[in-house]
């Protein structure tokens, strides 16, 4: 099914209820072509996290399609562990196993879902370690480690799977402010590289940085989409003007 | 003027400890690794989206925790024959022996409680460690085993290891089916001698010095075993 020319994640007119007086995703229709960086940003409550989390299907929608590599989520063959483990996920609040080794949470999918051997997880592992720049940490717990660490091994984790897209939900908004630049450094060097990614984040400077579109939602909606620099250089809608201006003035 | 006669529990202390608390502790071992096995499926049961499992699971666990010991013991020693007979389709009743019946009763009364805290256990752990499972590609079965349940159990450990303490002492209750446990063997020899007083001081003294030992050992051993955070 995989085509090279489709966009690798394909959102169509996607809508979600909480309750039948409550939609918080109204007719989300937007795309992450390949290699390709896209920002979505927005007021807190606006369903940016809904929409990312319906990407890999953590979240249930009621109404629209969801294509990722051509695979259409909803369709009832569709495999979605099989679909996940290609498509990385960096939470909000790292979600590292706190029972397991560095090393552990790196290795365990890799082995229980790819099947790979411990030799092959562990070199894996501790090279996407050392990327990061944590290999002395391997044989700690994730709670012995900071938390800009602790989200650079959960980027790590992700990578270990060898995905074909990353998705980021607000990576960095629980962290202390020292901390939020070595987790956007990897995230950087990541876009750079082609990896093809979609990143709900405050961060406007890492979205003028190595964003390709951005997407502004509020209430549920998709409100404006469109390249960087269409952007930043002249939002059209009041509400993006006005939530610019809230974040960007100091 | 009463004489005590504490020579008597030297003199008897092989057949105690031989016949009476190696039955006790292969018991509780037994129906604790038993209950707790049973006891983490039917809390993954009681939080099944499937109602009919849900259902089954919560109506169990209620009937077994509304129930006296004592009486499932009972019952369970005159019932299990007959239920046996009727799953082997044997012309008697099977024998199970009282052993046996009294490891399948305490496994499966234990279960009801060890499922209640393998329940919280299981809810303590955040929903996002599920989501992160679910996103790396990990099955139901595999976040369950691989995520959820080894944090459960570290959460629950020293409650999990208390109930097991409550369990030693109960197990006392088997004499209901003449089994010897350590209670029952200091009871034989003290009605036989008629020393009633210096056989269950030191039965009581054996019972408080185990459960007490053991309590502080789960405190320390809470310590080493805690989820770094």
């Amino acid at each position: 099914m995989s085509n090279s020319a489709a966009p690798m994640i394909e959102m169509a007119a996607v809508s979600k209820w909480y309750s039948p007086q409550f939609q918080v995703l109204k007719d989300c229709t937007t795309s992450v072509d390949r290699g390709e960086v896209v920002v979505v940003c927005g007021p807190s409550g606006s369903g940016k996290s809904t929409l990312i989390k319906c990407v890999n299907a953590l979240e249930p929608f009621q109404a629209g399609t969801i294509r990722v590599d051509g695979i259409n989520l909803s369709d009832p063959g569709t495999n979605l562990p099989k679909l996940r483990a290609r498509i990385g996920m960096v939470f909000q609040h790292f979600e590292l196993f706190p029972h397991l080794k560095i090393t552990e949470n790196l290795c365990l999918a890799q082995e229980k879902v790819l099947g790979r051997s411990r030799e092959e997880a562990m070199a894996k592992g501790k090279a996407l370690l050392e990327r990061v720049g944590l290999s002395e940490h391997a044989e700690k717990f994730p709670g012995q480690l900071s938390g800009g660490q602790q989200q650079r091994v959960a980027i790590a984790r992700a990578l270990a799977m060898d995905p074909i897209a990353m998705l980021f939900d607000e990576p960095t908004s629980a962290l202390d402010p020292e901390m939020i630049t070595e987790v956007l450094d990897v995230m950087v060097e990541l876009a750079r590289e082609g990896m093809t990614m979609m990143v709900v984040t405050h961060e406007m400077g890492f979205a003028r940085k190595v964003a390709h579109r951005v997407v502004f939602m509020d209430r549920g909606e998709i409100i404006e989409d469109r390249s960087k620099d269409e952007f930043f250089g002249s939002p059209r809608s009041d509400r993006a003007q006005l939530f610019l201006s809230k974040i960007l003035s100091h | 003027m009463f004489q005590f006669d504490f020579d008597i529990i030297l003199k008897t202390l092989p057949y105690l400890l031989k016949e009476g608390m190696v039955f006790t502790l292969t018991l509780t071992a037994l129906a604790a690794l038993g209950g707790l096995v049973l006891g983490t499926l039917l809390a993954l049961m009681r939080l099944s989206t499937l109602p009919g499992i849900a259902l089954f699971a919560t109506g169990y666990v209620n009937l077994m925790r509304s129930l006296p010991l004592v009486l499932v013991i009972f019952w369970f020693y005159f019932l299990v024959p007959y239920i046996g007979q009727a799953i082997l389709r044997t012309e008697r009743p099977v024998e199970v022996g009282a052993f046996a019946s009294a490891l399948i009763t305490f496994t499966l009364f234990e279960a009801a409680y060890f499922s209640e805290i393998m329940r919280a256990g299981i809810q303590s752990v955040p929903k996002g460690q599920l989501s992160a499972g679910y996103a790396l590609g990990l099955s139901y079965r595999q976040v369950m085993s691989y995520v959820v349940v080894p944090q459960a159990l570290r959460n629950m450990l020293p409650v999990i290891l208390t109930q097991t303490i409550v369990l030693f002492q109960d197990t006392s209750l088997v004499y209901v089916i003449s089994i010897t446990d350590f209670l029952g063997a200091a009871s034989k020899v003290a009605q036989r001698d008629g020393r009633l007083i210096e056989m269950y001081l030191f039965a009581a003294l054996v019972y408080f010095l185990i459960s007490f030992l053991a309590s502080l050992l789960v405190r320390r051993l809470q310590a080493r075993t805690a989820i770094i955070r």
